[in-house]
């Protein structure tokens, strides 16, 4: 009995041991990006076994706030932080883009054939509640010879406060003035009208269950649950699918200035470029005490811009662009 | 007992003598001798016990704490205002609680009303009709039900309790009812109706099993003395069963409220999320529980977060209330009509 006691003792020994030779990082933020993370955290623990990174996926929000309290080591928004949000957190941070996702509006209107098309002024109509009909003059413009039931449309919209959200009001706030005043961009906003679901599959769960809804979804989502969505007229004038292509050509257009990534990609100038897209960001800290986890971070955004990206769109997440991971490349030296 | 009954025996002779006599018995245990351990234990046992009853408090009293607390940066903005504004706009940072206030309220209110007439029917037929072959499985069958996971609940409405109400039910009540204004306007198969629906669904086990319980209880010698005389089937369960087990019926029923109260995952899956006050029960509605659990994980500012948090000090606040006010209701019935069986 003793001896197993024992035995048991050493065992544990050696396991707190072996945990206390490798370094670990901890991280929680944003949900978006979760499965992406996750893969890169367990492929870059298989590469380097003496880094561990564990990532909570407890939402932007809840990631700001525990970055805030100093109960992580980094944190992840979908969102960029405003200045006035970012003083929220005692330390200085870099907000470093990671991946692009872009937001599809999908629909399910029965009889009708081929692709809706739409354009801002139909997203921004129906959202403010002023289309409230498929036949209604706007859609049937940008769909000529399109036969267009008359069935009200039922707008449905995200319930949880989400990146998408902030996404999509982004963009109806980029292209509607009235939207920009009544509404605004956040991760939850004041819906003119609408239902709201719970989560991507809650609003595609009321959108394929209703004749006539229309929501909008993660195009990741839509793109793995086969969920009809239509092309978005973007500023060049062109109809644009979204696609892991196209939502990369919206943020080569970015403007970056300096080590400031907080850019907006939603409505980008460029012909391919996927009007609804946005950056999400991990939040590091400039500054870090212990030098052997700040090594480990540094060594592991390096690998993320290098070989990480190279797996992104196996997950259907798209890449970023060259040159900002380029850029990226020289903020992350900045880290002290 | 012992010192009393010696008095008794013997004839007292003199108020003196008949006291010494109660001392002598009195201090008789006294002289055992108690180990320390023993007192040790007596002593310690007590405190525990204390401390146990005293935790419950403790938590309470931490919980509201922390509730203020985290609230303060909401409280000072809006003050009362926060329990009776209808507006909730995260983007301009206006927040007001009452739509939320009242989707809870009313979504429980429409559960209490679908779940216990229901309720109490399972239970009556299980204990007073129902042959021993179907009495086994139904209550197992109702206890299986009340084990379900509330998510499950809630997808199982979205994908099979909202199209039913969306193309059966609503346009049948929207016909007949539609008049009385609670039942017009577009049908989505989500909204208050579908919320109530499904809460009155996952109160039903609780209700109905604590009320079988409760009139199991009954002692079976009630029943037979209402049959004796004369009393059909109906005035039996009336006056021997249901009379004599309202208590109960009434505990059992505010239990099924608390449920429906705090009830989050299911209902935010078809209440359709809206911060409205509409008096159709198709239109969508929110809850207090639901934007708890909707928002908080995404909020970002003080504002924002604290406005949440007083959400759920609203929720407090209300199960509080409705609480003392169920208690109330169980202290006017009982008045002056003492129930003779007694519930768990």
């Amino acid at each position: 009995m003793l001896k197993r006691v024992t035995l048991v003792l050493f065992c544990i020994l050696f396991l707190v041991g072996l945990s206390f030779a490798q370094t670990r990082l901890n991280g929680a933020g944003a949900t978006f990006p979760y499965p992406m993370y996750s893969k890169w955290f367990s492929e870059y623990h298989n590469a380097h076994s003496d880094v561990e990174i564990n990532y909570q996926s407890i939402g932007s929000g809840g990631g700001i706030r525990q970055l805030a309290a100093g109960t992580v080591d980094f944190g992840a928004s979908d969102m960029p932080l405003n200045d006035q949000q970012a003083k929220q957190i005692p330390q200085p941070i870099f907000q470093l883009p990671t991946v692009l996702g872009s937001v599809v509006p999908a629909y399910n209107v029965s009889g009708v054939s081929g692709e809706i098309k739409f354009t801002p002024e139909i997203l921004s109509g129906i959202y403010l509640g002023k289309i409230t009909k498929w036949n209604d003059k706007a859609i049937a413009a940008a769909n000529p010879g399109m036969k267009l039931p008359d069935r009200s449309i039922i707008v449905v919209h995200r319930s949880d406060g989400s990146g998408t959200t902030f996404v999509w009001t982004d963009y109806l706030s980029k292209i509607s003035p009235e939207w920009q005043s009544q509404v605004g961009a956040n991760t939850s906003v004041k819906w003119p009208v609408g239902l709201g679901g719970k989560g991507n599959e809650g609003v595609a769960g009321l959108v394929r269950q209703m004749d006539g809804s229309l929501g909008y979804v993660e195009l990741i989502y839509a793109l793995q649950n086969k969920i009809t969505f239509g092309p978005v007229r973007n500023a060049a004038g062109n109809f644009v699918k979204a696609s892991l292509d196209s939502t990369t050509a919206a943020a080569s257009s970015a403007k970056i200035t300096g080590d400031d990534f907080r850019v907006s990609i939603t409505n980008a100038a460029g012909r391919e470029a996927y009007p609804i897209a946005s950056f999400t960001y991990l939040l590091i800290p400039k500054q870090w005490k212990d030098s052997t986890k700040k090594g480990a971070m540094i060594g592991f955004l390096n690998w993320m811009l290098d070989s990480g990206q190279g797996m992104v769109t196996s997950l259907d997440y798209a890449p970023l662009p060259k040159e900002i991971a380029q850029r990226e490349r020289s903020v992350i030296q900045q880290i002290r | 007992m012992v010192a009393p009954h010696n008095a008794l025996r013997k004839p007292v002779s003199s108020g003196d003598q008949a006291e010494s006599v109660m001392r002598v018995v009195a201090e008789k245990p006294i002289a055992v001798r108690r180990s320390f351990a023993d007192r040790f234990a007596d002593a310690g046992f007590r405190w525990l016990i204390t401390l146990c009853a005293l935790s419950v408090l403790a938590i309470v009293g931490f919980f509201v704490y922390e509730l203020i607390v985290n609230s303060q940066p909401s409280l000072k903005e809006f003050g009362w205002h926060f329990f009776v504004g209808q507006d909730w706009d995260p983007v301009s940072g206006e927040f007001g609680a009452l739509p939320f206030i009242y989707g809870t309220l009313v979504s429980s209110f429409l559960a209490l009303l679908i779940a216990v007439p229901l309720s109490l029917g399972v239970a009556i037929y299980v204990t007073e009709m129902a042959p021993g072959w179907v009495r086994t499985p139904i209550s197992f069958l109702m206890e299986l039900l009340a084990a379900i996971p509330s998510v499950i609940y809630g997808l199982w409405a979205i994908f099979v309790l909202a199209p039913i109400l969306r193309v059966y039910v609503g346009p049948a009540l929207a016909k007949s009812l539609g008049w009385t204004g609670f039942f017009s306007g577009p049908v989505y198969g989500i909204g208050m109706l579908a919320a109530g629906v499904i809460l009155s669904i996952m109160i039903v086990p609780i209700i109905a099993s604590i009320t079988r319980d409760v009139m199991a209880a009954i002692p079976q010698t009630q029943r037979e003395a209402v049959l004796a005389l004369g009393a059909t089937r109906w005035e039996m369960v009336r006056i021997a069963v249901l009379r004599n087990a309202r208590t109960g019926i009434i505990g059992a029923i505010i239990l099924g409220l608390g449920r429906a109260l705090g009830e989050t995952m299911a209902v935010t899956m078809v209440i359709g999320n809206r911060p409205d006050i509409t008096k159709s029960l198709f239109a969508p509605a929110y809850t207090m529980a639901s934007v708890i659990a909707n928002e908080f994980t995404e909020a970002t500012g003080t504002l924002y977060a604290s406005a949440i948090v007083e959400v759920g000090l609203a929720l407090f606040l209300v199960t509080l209330i409705v609480n003392a006010l169920a208690q109330m209701l169980v202290w006017m019935t009982t008045r002056g009509m003492p129930s003779r069986a007694h519930g768990q």
